[in-house]
């Protein structure tokens, strides 16, 4: 009971805490930049103001999709916080990623269209790796469920240091930061014009944009499951890898889809792999 | 839409579209002067997103659409096309004298005037290029007109 308690009360203050932590990303990206930058809350004036802007759809499809999307990130959230099966958490979020590439493809825009093949390339370039993580923690721990990895009385992250290692990677590509930014880049307006989120405009917008918030949160969130064995940890760690991103999308280009692939699959996959023998192997 | 709501959400909302206004930019065939200037103001020196500003390519998300160049029958139409693809409520800002009126190619055989001709203009910002500050004070001047309560909101109506 208290822990669904605690998990209504996360899903409210998710919202607000991926949103500070969006602001806090655009001022250091700003900073870095030798900017002053927006202020700390302006991701909830772009979301307020998306919201009252007029309701302008291609098709009915998008809001179907808008919504889809925002309702698997929530329930990912939710089934983390119940401390449920990371598989499960996995899935439901691989649900919503695709949700937002039906939306995209569901309109004729070029662009839309574009943004949403990119997003595919993207889904098939951290997915796996994404999955081997779950693998690599139930070879450690035999259990799938993050409830059990609780009770875990060692960081994860001293038997899993290259699997950890592969979620800065993972998550550069599903948040779309420099040098993965391909389906959905802030600069790219010549070549894709906004990608993937072109034909989404208004409230749509804003939904996506909440999900998006919650995303953030979930992936920071399993990246604090390394170090679970003290509030420290579980808040240096994230907050470390959460850093690195700033500093790579700062400092990086948009790379292409090979690129990507060859950082996912050839650099990611090895990295995984090494990590899961040595433990299989039991040293 | 109509605000219905009072209180907290009422102001919040109000605040909230001052304060994160999303910029198209469309050049009807300027000298790529007034461009250059308005590339000018994102860069560190004048940092438009201290406003909350930022300039996006696509018409779907944007709030203002800063309009430079001379219109002529052919880009009119590609104007009128963007305007109706922004959503309301939206905010037209006309740059720079050819913007304006037609500047030094108003007596041009194919020069139909100012943006005002084609789309309705909210705020019109002279100069030949107007510098980054008066662009800035053209946008945030722009801002000030979506403050007023009771007023019906720029842009909802359809010319053409």
């Amino acid at each position: 009971m208290r822990l669904v308690l605690l998990t209504a009360f996360g899903l409210l203050t998710a919202p607000f805490l991926g949103g500070l932590i969006v602001g806090l990303d655009r001022i250091l990206t700003a900073r870095l930049q030798s900017r002053i930058g927006p202020p700390l809350f302006q991701p909830f004036y772009d979301l307020g103001k998306l919201w009252r802007k007029e309701r302008a759809l291609a098709n009915p499809w998008q809001a179907f999709c808008a919504h889809g999307y925002l309702a698997a990130a929530s329930i990912a959230l939710a089934l983390f916080g119940l401390q449920s099966d990371l598989l499960l958490i996995l899935f439901v979020q691989a649900v919503g990623a695709l949700f937002l590439v039906i939306g995209a493809f569901s309109s004729g825009s070029p662009y839309s269209q574009v943004g949403a093949h990119r997003e595919l390339l993207q889904i098939l370039a951290y997915e796996p790796l994404l999955l081997l993580v779950p693998a690599g923690i139930y070879l450690e721990t035999h259990s799938f469920k993050i409830i059990d990895l609780y009770q875990w009385n060692e960081p994860l992250l001293l038997r899993l240091p290259l699997l950890f290692l592969v979620l800065p990677l993972v998550l550069t590509i599903k948040l779309r930061k420099s040098p993965f930014d391909l389906s959905a880049s802030h600069q790219a307006h010549q070549e894709l014009v906004r990608g993937i989120l072109t034909d989404f405009s208004g409230p749509y917008l804003g939904l996506i944009e909440l999900a998006h918030f919650f995303e953030i949160i979930l992936f920071l969130g399993i990246c604090s499951l390394f170090w679970a064995t003290g509030w420290v940890g579980m808040i240096a760690v994230p907050g470390a890898v959460f850093i690195f991103q700033i500093l790579a999308d700062t400092a990086s280009a948009r790379m292409n889809w090979r690129w990507m692939w060859a950082w996912a699959w050839g650099i990611g996959f090895p990295l995984c792999l090494i990590n899961l023998i040595w433990i299989v192997c039991g040293y | 839409m109509v605000i219905r709501d009072m209180g907290f959400f009422h102001s919040f909302f109000l605040k909230s579209r001052i304060k994160s206004p999303w910029l198209l930019h469309y050049d009807c065939g300027s000298c790529n002067g007034c461009d250059i200037e308005i590339l000018a103001c994102l860069t560190p020196v004048y940092d438009l997103e201290r406003f909350g500003i930022i300039n996006v390519g696509n018409p779907k998300h944007a709030d203002i659409f800063l309009v430079t160049g001379t219109v002529n029958p052919r880009n009119r139409k590609v104007l009128l096309n963007l305007y109706r693809q922004i959503p309301a409520p939206r905010i037209v800002v006309a740059l720079g004298s050819c913007a304006l009126s037609g500047g030094i190619f108003r007596e041009a055989y194919n020069v139909i005037g100012g943006v005002d001709q084609v789309i309705p203009v909210d705020i019109y910002v002279p100069g030949c290029p107007p510098r980054p500050e008066s662009i800035i004070d053209g946008v945030l001047m722009a801002l000030k007109q979506w403050a007023p309560q009771n007023k019906p909101l720029p842009g909802q109506d359809n010319p053409g």
